[in-house]
């Protein structure tokens, strides 16, 4: 255990400076920024609305898409291109799976709900800040949610547990693994599963024991900016 | 999308507008903020009304072309994103959004706003190319005046990165600060013609409804470097006369906003 001091200084179990503000995005029906240290995610929900083409839709219930973009200058080397890559779509996918097993749209037959993610800067867990964002975009637009979904990586560097890697950690030149978890406030499942790197399944075992802590200190983000959105104080 | 169009023009008429502007004043707040993206060279976030719009810069080295050996060059990119409005799809560019970054390139590059001599490292062999990058977050109208606004500020606060004296490549982690070679500061602002009146900053409704628009970048001068007419009625000269000299005293007006706020 050489990684006794995390290059950014944090706790093992500390995570990077967040903020989260629900309902930035006035044309939207519901709308999140959610910002990670470094990174820094919009999202957007539109819907339920209808769903095109018309052999898409579902007469039981609604669809929900995720479309997952960074923005052309969002990255740290050069410019990336604009339109969608194979990571983005990707990772579209993942955040749906991550997002689904809490929302019921079992109400909006044939419909579809829309979650668009633009990312303005990012460092590193960009698919963990557009879940979390996502997820406070979506109990802002009013779609029924069972529970909260709250997203962070977790991951060891070299033998050491740590939360929120940051890049400096990711890309560590020791051995080092890098788990994006999102989990169910209540229940305390997993909803996305991810990971790249090298771990036994002892520390794996640990790692995922640390997320729940750690999405802990998210969601108590999540929840603080959807409160402020609508607790009665702040309406006049 | 049915919208208070017959209001529109009959209030345009009377010198009036549905959000009780009068006829050429811009939303508020206008709001420039720069350095929102630490991977950008340059980047700016600007408000007006409920519109919003992001620019970033990035540099690159690339070999100059073959018809300008020592100058740099400029590119820009304006995406509309669905993310911004219900209108809006993913996919390649549609039409508004190529009209939309071509008219903000042209404002730019044609006033000769970037000296492009200085983006030269070594003639027929490397040069700076500066890529400008406009995303949109909330389309509430007037995207034209807000993404120039924003390309201005983005690049305003645009720094070059560090190169290896060594390798030559990049570090784009590391800014020097060293700003991009400015020479003036066009802004472009648009006119519409709504039932015969001149209307600026319009809302997504009064988009909706106009004659004919035209889009003028002028720089602190008041020296016209791009112009756009758009929409699908005419315009008299007399009518294009007084939408240049709305279009210059606005631009003074955003370019006095940009400075206050970028001090």
């Amino acid at each position: 255990m050489t990684y006794s001091k995390r290059l950014d200084e944090r706790k093992n179990d500390e995570l990077r400076p967040m903020d989260a503000k629900a309902g930035v995005i006035p044309n939207a029906d519901g709308s999140a920024y959610f910002r990670a240290g470094k990174t820094t995610a919009y999202v957007a929900v539109y819907g339920p609305r209808e769903l095109f083409p018309k052999f898409k839709q579902d007469p039981k219930k609604g669809l929900l898409r995720c479309h997952y973009a960074m923005m052309p200058f969002s990255g740290s080397g050069e410019r990336i291109r604009p339109g969608t890559s194979r990571r983005a779509q990707e990772i579209s996918m993942v955040m749906e799976q991550a997002l689904l097993p809490v929302i019921d749209l079992s109400e909006f037959p044939n419909s579809v709900v829309d979650v668009f993610v633009q990312l303005p800067q990012t460092d590193a867990g960009t698919r963990c800040a557009a879940i979390s964002a996502a997820a406070i975009a979506l109990a802002d637009a009013g779609i029924p949610m069972k529970d909260m979904i709250s997203s962070v990586a977790v991951g060891q560097v070299d033998g050491t547990i740590v939360a929120d890697l940051s890049y400096g950690e990711e890309s560590y030149p020791a051995v080092v693994s890098d788990i994006p978890v999102a989990m169910t406030h209540n229940t305390k499942q997993i909803t996305l599963l991810q990971m790249d790197g090298e771990i036994s399944k002892e520390d794996l075992v640990k790692a995922l024991d640390a997320a729940k802590s750690a999405t802990e200190k998210v969601y108590d983000v999540q929840m603080k900016a959807l409160k402020s959105k609508f607790s009665v104080e702040n309406k006049k | 999308m049915i919208v208070n169009q017959n209001t529109i023009k009959d209030l345009a008429s009377k010198q009036m507008r549905i959000d009780g502007r009068a006829l050429t004043e811009y939303r508020k707040p206008i709001l420039v903020e720069t350095n929102i993206s630490w991977t950008a060279e340059g980047s700016a976030r600007v408000q007006v009304g409920e519109t919003v719009v992001m620019a970033g810069v990035k540099l690159s080295l690339e070999k100059p072309y073959n018809d300008t050996p020592d100058e740099g060059g400029i590119m820009i990119n304006a995406e509309l994103t669905p993310l911004s409005s219900a209108e809006y799809e993913s996919g390649p560019p549609g039409i508004k959004a190529i009209e939309l970054s071509r008219v903000t390139d042209r404002g730019i590059r044609e006033a000769k706003a970037i000296d492009m001599k200085k983006l030269c490292v070594e003639p027929g062999e490397k040069a700076w190319f500066v890529i400008i990058d406009i995303v949109t977050i909330n389309d509430a109208g007037n995207l034209f005046d807000v993404a120039g606004l924003a390309t201005l500020a983005a690049l305003k606060s645009a720094r070059f990165p560090v190169v290896d004296t060594e390798t030559g490549a990049i570090d784009y982690k590391k800014k020097t600060d060293q700003p991009l070679p400015l020479t003036k500061e066009p802004l472009p602002v648009t006119v519409y013609k709504i039932n015969g009146n001149l209307v600026i900053d319009p809302t997504v409704e009064e988009e909706q409804v106009y004659e004919a628009r035209l889009t003028v970048a002028t720089d602190d001068k008041g020296t016209i470097s791009a112009m756009q007419k758009g929409g699908t009625e005419s315009l008299s000269i007399d009518e294009i006369s007084m939408m240049i000299d709305l279009a210059q005293e606005k631009a003074t007006f955003l370019r006095g906003e940009l400075d206050k706020q970028l001090q």
